[in-house]
């Protein structure tokens, strides 16, 4: 057994709650000087809550995090800053009209002693003593935003250093990389773990963590699996570990029968986002699209719903080829979607339950109060929406009865294939539940359903057939039969 | 570059506005009841027949132009440009209402189209440019000034017919025809807002552009008809404002957008868009007359006026956020 102090940062008991859902649970970490950590887990596993704890985003409700032998006061982000803790963010927090330099120095900038003036001239000496140290040839007078986002990061990693940090978190840092970039990068990494940084590396790419990783932490719903070096596992085991659990028995069985092509898409393309998607639903089925973060599934369904546009290939209703230029367009051809982000596509927070229930579905010069109000009474009781009334606003209601909503107004239009995108992101097991009899329903009713989700166990219990996406490309098209969560993980992992 | 990772975070912690806004409707009534009664008792030439005309005229300009503003704040927008959409419709209707050319309903008509219009371009260019409604509305208030000062040649345009200057200026059994026109709107405007599917919509669009767009609601339809919608209503200010002066003045209508968007927040619609209703515009409109009203009539310069006014809106509005934290 290694004792506290061989560690640099040591985390124990750690536990955070989100409106009853325990996004940490008792979640453990020590990290060694001098090591590249390697924290894995699927979406939703608790990786980000994690990192944003430690980097004081976010105050945990209870556990403990021993920085250097001293208790890490969370919820301070610059104090942490300033204590060495530093995140190279997923998406790049650099200020783009700025130079490298003045990027590197915000919030720290030299100033000299008369008046706190800026002393620009020694800034751009550091800056391009350190970007020369790291072996790169930015120069730090450019402005941020002529550099690629290779650089950028190598940017984001040159403010880390310099502000002295003892452990760097690098979240996906090579996800827009090329093969050149990463060698970059891993050989940078090495430099800061020989002065005996440590890295938190989070990644979904197998090839990269074998490559690079000491030692490996495997979450999983929130929960602490297992810490091994990296020489004891290969990614069979690491797959196993990150998805391995029961399949709960929380999911209906879809018996409806499965009826003629509703919607289709044919060399379905979006540039940069998605390329060459085929797939057609039929009337009672669920297709599950499955794949990691930014495989390209929301934008397939906001390019189908009319809300992004698309470069190449054709939607199809019932066959026949049609055109879609707005949300009115596709909820006119039979199209439903039920947005991942709730808050910001889905409901008009201060209209009342009534109003946002009948919105997609209102004809005519005058509204129809009465008849409104029934329509929304009677599809209340149906989705079971706890609320007030009619006329209490969505914005007071809970989380899953907020979704229940949205799922209302989509069905109220009538549609005969619907887009659910995560729906059931952030909404407690009980709605959860419900929403997974509801999917039942609507099949039984003849209605597609195209379900979009990062939970494997919701796309396995729930899928007539998966289809698997990895970087905007589709990977396999699954049977129920023959999808398990390995197969999944092992088509939605990067081909790097 | 999104800054995604700050971004999402601050979502999920952020709380919403509350549904009822403002000290409410019936505070804002009684303010209204409490500033008339207090008046009347400091000085007898408040409640005269001929001193409530003075104030109706002045409240049925100030909250057509309101009304107006209203439905475009609401939608999530804002209007400057009324002011200037007043002096150039009363001058084109001026120009066609001389004695003996037109008959009336020919200067209503073209001060009508000419409003509609101005609105409609307001509309066009806000929905199909990405420039931000205040820009292009201050924008368009400065052509606007200029287009009244070019049509009358920048001389005021008088010698207007009789029946022209019955439109402001008349009564019918007794009430003027100000009053009467001023309660027909008022009324339509509040059906059109809360009874009608473009109503619903506009709150919509206000109230979460992107879930509006979402539900199926055409967003450029909606925001053109609003700012078309407010161009007609401040021609109508601007017909009946020439009428009653008897003159189409192309310096009319200065700062009068100020007066109206005062009047909405006071009435409790939120700059931010989503809520707002007819009735609080209409008794801000008339809380706001009232006041200045009764500045005049106690012999406060217009100078001390305006500080009086620019604190009560600040008032507002801050009276309006405190109620808002105390429910959130």
């Amino acid at each position: 057994m290694s004792t506290d102090q061989d560690y640099i940062l040591s985390v124990s008991g750690l536990t955070k709650t989100f409106s009853g859902v325990k996004a940490l649970d008792n979640v453990r970490l020590n990290l060694r000087k001098g090591e590249v950590h390697a924290l894995m887990g699927e979406n939703g596993a608790g990786k980000s809550t994690f990192m944003k704890v430690l980097i004081g985003l976010l105050t945990p409700d209870s556990g403990e995090i021993i920085f250097k032998g001293e208790d890490l006061k969370t919820g301070n982000v610059n104090d942490i800053l300033k204590k060495g803790i530093s995140m190279i963010h997923q998406e790049i927090l650099a200020v783009p009209e700025l130079t490298v330099a003045q990027n590197i120095f915000l919030g720290r900038e030299t100033s000299s002693r008369l008046f706190g003036w800026l002393n620009d001239r020694q800034q751009i000496k550091q800056a391009g003593d350190l970007l020369e140290q790291m072996g790169l040839t930015i120069q730090p007078t450019t402005p941020m935003k002529y550099l690629s986002v290779a650089e950028m990061q190598m940017v984001e990693i040159a403010k880390a250093i310099s502000n002295e940090a003892s452990v760097i978190i690098m979240d996906e840092p090579t996800s827009a990389l090329s093969d050149k970039e990463v060698a970059t990068l891993f050989r940078i990494i090495g430099d800061l773990t020989q002065k005996g940084v440590a890295i938190i590396y989070i990644s979904h790419k197998m090839d990269e963590i074998f490559t690079i990783a000491d030692t490996i932490t495997v979450l999983r719903d929130g929960k602490y699996i297992v810490t091994k070096p990296a020489s004891e596992l290969d990614t069979t085991q690491l797959i196993a570990l990150m998805v391995g659990r029961e399949i709960n028995t929380l999911f209906p069985e879809n018996t409806s029968p499965k009826g003629d092509e509703v919607l289709s898409v044919k060399n379905f393309s979006q540039s940069g986002k998605f390329t060459n998607i085929n797939f057609a639903v039929h009337a009672g089925e669920v297709l599950g699209l499955a794949g990691l973060m930014g495989a390209g599934r929301t934008e397939i369904a906001r390019a189908i719903f009319g809300l992004d546009g698309f470069n190449d290939g054709a939607i199809y209703v019932r066959g026949e080829k049609v055109r879609i230029q707005s949300p009115a367009d596709a909820i006119r051809q039979g199209i439903g979607y039920v947005s991942e982000d709730r808050k910001a596509l889905g409901f008009i927070p201060r209209l009342s339950v009534k109003d946002n229930i009948t919105l997609s579905s209102l004809r005519g010069f005058f509204t129809q109060p009465k008849q409104e109000t029934e329509t929304a009474l009677s599809l209340m009781a149906d989705l079971r929406i706890k609320a007030n009334g009619p006329d209490q606003a969505v914005t007071y209601l809970s989380g899953g009865n907020q979704q229940k909503v949205v799922i209302g107004k989509v069905l109220l239009a009538k549609p005969a294939v619907v887009i659910l995108d995560e729906p059931t992101r952030g909404i407690d097991i009980g709605a959860k539940a419900e929403i997974y009899k509801l999917i039942n329903q609507l099949t039984a009713d003849g209605i597609a359903v195209i379900l979009i989700s990062s939970e494997l166990p919701e796309i396995l219990g729930l899928s007539d057939r998966i289809l698997v996406l990895s970087q905007g490309r589709q990977t396999a098209m699954l049977s129920r039969s023959d999808a398990t969560q390995e197969t999944i993980m092992r088509y939605a992992m990067p081909a790097n | 570059m999104k800054n995604g990772f700050i971004t999402t975070f601050s979502q999920t912690g952020q709380s919403y506005k509350t549904h009822i806004r403002g000290i409410g409707k019936y505070g804002l009534l009684l303010a209204f009841f409490v500033i008339c009664l207090a008046l009347s008792l400091i000085t007898p030439k408040f409640l005269t027949v001929q001193n409530l005309m003075i104030i109706v005229t002045q409240v049925s300009i100030n909250a057509l132009l309101a009304f107006g503003v209203t439905f475009v704040i609401i939608a999530g927008g804002i209007d400057l440009s009324i002011g200037s959409m007043v002096a150039v419709t009363g001058v084109v209707a001026a120009s066609f209402a001389h004695p003996d050319t037109y008959p009336v309903a020919v200067p209503i008509g073209m001060g009508l189209l000419a409003g509609l219009l101005f609105g409609a371009f307001n509309g066009f260019v806000v929905t199909r440019s990405k420039v931000p409604p205040f820009i292009v509305t201050l924008g368009t208030m400065t052509i606007g000034r200029g287009l009244a000062l070019i049509i009358s040649k920048g001389r005021p345009v008088s010698n207007l017919s009789d029946s022209f200057n019955f439109l402001g200026g008349g009564k019918i059994l007794g009430i003027p025809t100000l009053i009467i026109i001023l309660i027909v709107l008022f009324i339509g405007c509040s059906i059109l807002l809360k009874r009608t599917v473009l109503g619903r919509y506009i709150y919509a669009v206000g109230g979460n552009e992107q879930a509006a767009k979402a539900s199926g609601i055409q967003l450029n339809k909606v925001k053109m008809v609003v700012y078309t919608l407010c161009g007609g209503l401040a021609a109508l200010a601007g017909i009946l404002l020439t009428s009653r002066i008897t003159t189409g003045q192309p310096n009319a209508g200065t700062g009068f957008e100020l007066d109206a968007i005062a009047a909405a927040i006071i009435g409790g619609t939120s700059t931010s868009g989503g809520t707002g209703t007819m009735t609080g515009t209409l008794i801000g409109a008339l809380l706001i007359g009232v006041i200045s009203n009764g500045l005049d009539l106690l012999n406060v310069t217009s100078y001390y006026q305006q500080v009086v006014m620019g604190v009560i809106i600040i008032g507002a509005v801050v009276l309006d956020s405190m109620n808002q934290t105390n429910k959130g």
